[in-house]
């Protein structure tokens, strides 16, 4: 039977290396998160201290109900602490290895320029080039797939978004010269 | 039989051309979701909502709910073709599903999961038709106490039941909880949490939160991953699908016991995912040939694929009649509910009929008609995974961006995504659950007005919420379930203190 063949392969040429040395562990990263979380918690739970966790004539203020909130994340947080501290070093596992970072990075570098390209150039044209480029250096994709992708795809979210639906995307000059 | 005549009215909502339309193409986007890695369920509902922010709620929630069951169709083509699960709660179709691909029974293997699907999700369905009506109309007599009590209820049994370590749950739960009070006070109109900023004022959007959290750290995750993949093409013929059929009502034990674990799974926050293991495990267990199961057994594709549908739809129970969502992506259809204008709970019934049993029909035609698509469309979607991932992300990014932008027109949600996406991949690979969070950020509001309701009607005394037997008992069980693991230990010693030569034999 035909069916039984391999019919569709993709190759993944720059996947990370399985040996590829640590980065940090699991356990470091826990007792980091649990210090933001009591700091987090410490912050919140002040800043509603002060509007008020006392109870007046209509109830209890605005404050009451985050600020015990608050005591409760920095208790847990801080029981995460512990856990974390007293739990034993060796069986603590890879949270991240160099490779795999590597390639976490490709994608989130991009994306964060993405967010800074659409604040000034608009939504559209940050697509384009977010599409574009991350197919051509990432994928290793030919350069007139990867604009005519990133042609088809903006131009097509555009007519869905900002002209079927009628929701409007933050827009640069580039539209502003095109009168939108 | 007031339900049915409900129901039908229901269908007739339904049978316009366009709202139709709306749902193959919600179909047709909930499978590509689902085949797609990186993209799941709920991000997939979460970044197609804003299509749906000028519709009318009805035909906006049956293209939505259409876009859920999509994917939780599309989840199995790649679990048996590839044995990449495309969606967790399709791990455990992997297990004789792929088997079957690779001994060339690839189009019966996807009979069975689309078929199973579709049977789970029937019986989820039958049961909201005639119970979220009677608990609705029950809930209908609820007051604050009675309220926060059930909010009470949810919160408490995700700790006491969740199978992650306690501390990261509540730190979860307590963190949602917090961030749906930055903001203006509803109550007294005072900001809290926002020290000074203005763009904190508009609270944080559930929404943004959920794409953040779902969609862009899923592609962080998914490109930690070797993304190589190797799969079986099939195309189904109409005998398969026939022969397939036939063989049903043998297996009728296994798809009953699986519909029922699914809908109990599904109301409780169990999950999908928990679901489709237990009917497998449980499938497995009762077979007089469990040695059979991973090398290619038809029963192992319907367990778990029953229980997970039935799972998946079941979750839309409790927050069609009590507005408590029992999933990640029942909480997002909630979430769009409130962006639409409605207000979720057990007034729905009363004050929008239309919307609610148009959606009920929906279950019903969606069902229907997805399994018909599925199965006529498998080798189209099967080859969207030839796309390079290189491809897929960047626009996937895209989309959750627009996505974020559009619920409030705000640039500020944009950057706020990208923090949560940053958060949600840090948590999840610590294991601090989102589900949690997310559940705890829909409802915070809600959760908090119940309470202060509640404190102002009582005078402040917490006795309220043992005030009269119902609003006393669903409170006791909830602080019963915050602590079941500790009392189950208990029972357990006393139990082995009581025969301790039985535990030695």
């Amino acid at each position: 039977m035909s069916s039984t063949e391999i019919e569709i392969v993709v190759d993944d040429a720059t996947a990370p290396e399985a040996d590829s040395p640590a980065v940090t562990d699991t356990r470091t990263v826990d007792v980091v998160v649990s210090l933001l979380l009591v700091t987090l918690a410490l912050t919140l739970g002040y800043d509603n201290w002060r509007t008020g966790i006392a109870w007046d004539s209509t109830g209890p203020e605005a404050g009451y109900f985050p600020f015990y909130l608050s005591v409760i994340l920095a208790g847990a947080s801080l029981y995460g602490l512990g856990a974390a501290f007293l739990s034993r070093k060796e069986v603590s596992e890879t949270f991240v290895t160099r490779a795999q970072l590597r390639r976490v990075m490709a994608v989130f570098v991009p994306t964060l320029l993405f967010c800074l390209a659409t604040q000034f150039l608009g939504l559209y044209v940050a697509s384009f080039l977010l599409i574009a480029a991350f197919m051509r250096m990432v994928g290793k994709i030919a350069i007139w797939k990867s604009l005519l992708t990133a042609f088809l795809f903006t131009a097509i979210m555009f007519v869905t978004f900002d002209i079927a639906f009628d929701v409007i995307m933050p827009k640069g000059p580039l539209e502003a010269a095109f009168g939108y | 039989m007031e339900a049915f005549g409900l129901l039908m009215h229901g269908f007739a909502v339904l049978m316009t051309w366009k709202t139709l339309a709306l749902m193959m193409v919600g179909l047709v986007l909930g499978i590509f979701v689902g085949v797609l890695p990186g993209l799941g369920g709920p991000n997939g509902v979460a970044i197609l909502l804003p299509l749906t922010f000028t519709m009318d709620p009805t035909s906006a929630i049956v293209m939505l709910s259409s876009i859920y069951w999509g994917a939780l169709f599309g989840g199995a083509i790649t679990s048996i073709l590839f044995n990449i699960p495309g969606e967790a709660w399709s791990v455990a179709t992997t297990f004789d599903g792929y088997p079957m691909a690779q001994q060339g029974r690839a189009a019966e293997a996807l009979t069975a999961a689309f078929t199973s699907s579709f049977i789970g999700s029937l019986v989820a369905v039958l049961l909201i038709t005639f119970l979220a009506p009677l608990i609705s109309s029950f809930a209908l007599k609820f007051g604050p106490p009675e309220f926060f009590a059930v909010y009470l209820l949810t919160f408490c049994s995700f700790v006491g039941l969740g199978r992650e370590a306690k501390h990261k749950t509540v730190i979860s739960m307590s963190l949602g909880l917090l961030l749906a009070g930055v903001g203006m006070d509803t109550v007294s109109g005072q900001l809290r949490m926002t020290f000074g900023s203005g763009e904190l004022l508009r609270g944080i959007n559930f929404l943004v939160a959920v794409i953040g959290l779902f969609g862009i750290s899923e592609i962080l995750l998914t490109m930690e991953e070797r993304l190589a993949l190797r799969g079986h093409a099939a195309s189904i013929s109409l005998r398969v699908v026939l022969k397939v059929w036939k063989d049903l009502p043998k297996y009728w034990v296994t798809l009953l016991r699986s519909s029922f674990i699914g809908c109990w799974l599904g109301i409780t926050p169990g999950g999908a995912i928990a679901a489709s293991f237990m009917g497998y495990n449980l499938a497995k267990r009762f077979s007089k040939d469990p040695e059979s199961f991973g090398k290619g057994r038809i029963e192992g594709v319907f367990a778990p694929e029953t229980a997970a549908h039935a799972s998946g739809t079941a979750a839309l129970l409790p927050m069609l009649a009590l507005g408590i969502p029992g999933s990640g992506t029942a909480a997002i259809l909630l979430g769009g509910l409130m962006v639409w204008g409605l207000n979720p709970g057990p007034l729905l019934f009363v004050e929008h009929k239309d919307f609610v049993w148009g959606l009920i029909a929906s279950m019903y035609l969606g069902n229907v008609i997805g399994l018909v698509l599925v199965l006529t469309t498998v080798p189209i979607f099967a080859s969207i995974l030839r796309v390079p991932f290189a491809a897929v992300a960047p626009m996937i990014v895209v989309s959750c961006a627009i996505g974020a932008y559009a619920i409030q027109n705000a640039m500020f949600d944009i950057w706020l995504m990208l923090g949560f996406g940053v958060v949600g991949y840090v948590f999840k690979k610590i294991s601090i659950p989102l589900a949690p969070f997310t559940l705890a950020l829909v409802l915070g509001n809600r959760a908090e007005d119940a309470f202060r309701l509640s404190m102002i009607g009582s005078g402040g005394d917490m006795k309220v919420f043992w005030s009269n037997g119902l609003v006393g008992s669903i409170t006791t069980l909830a602080i019963v379930l915050l602590f079941w693991p500790l009392i189950d230990k208990a029972f357990g010693s006393v139990g082995r203190l009581l025969r301790p030569a039985k535990a030695s034999g």
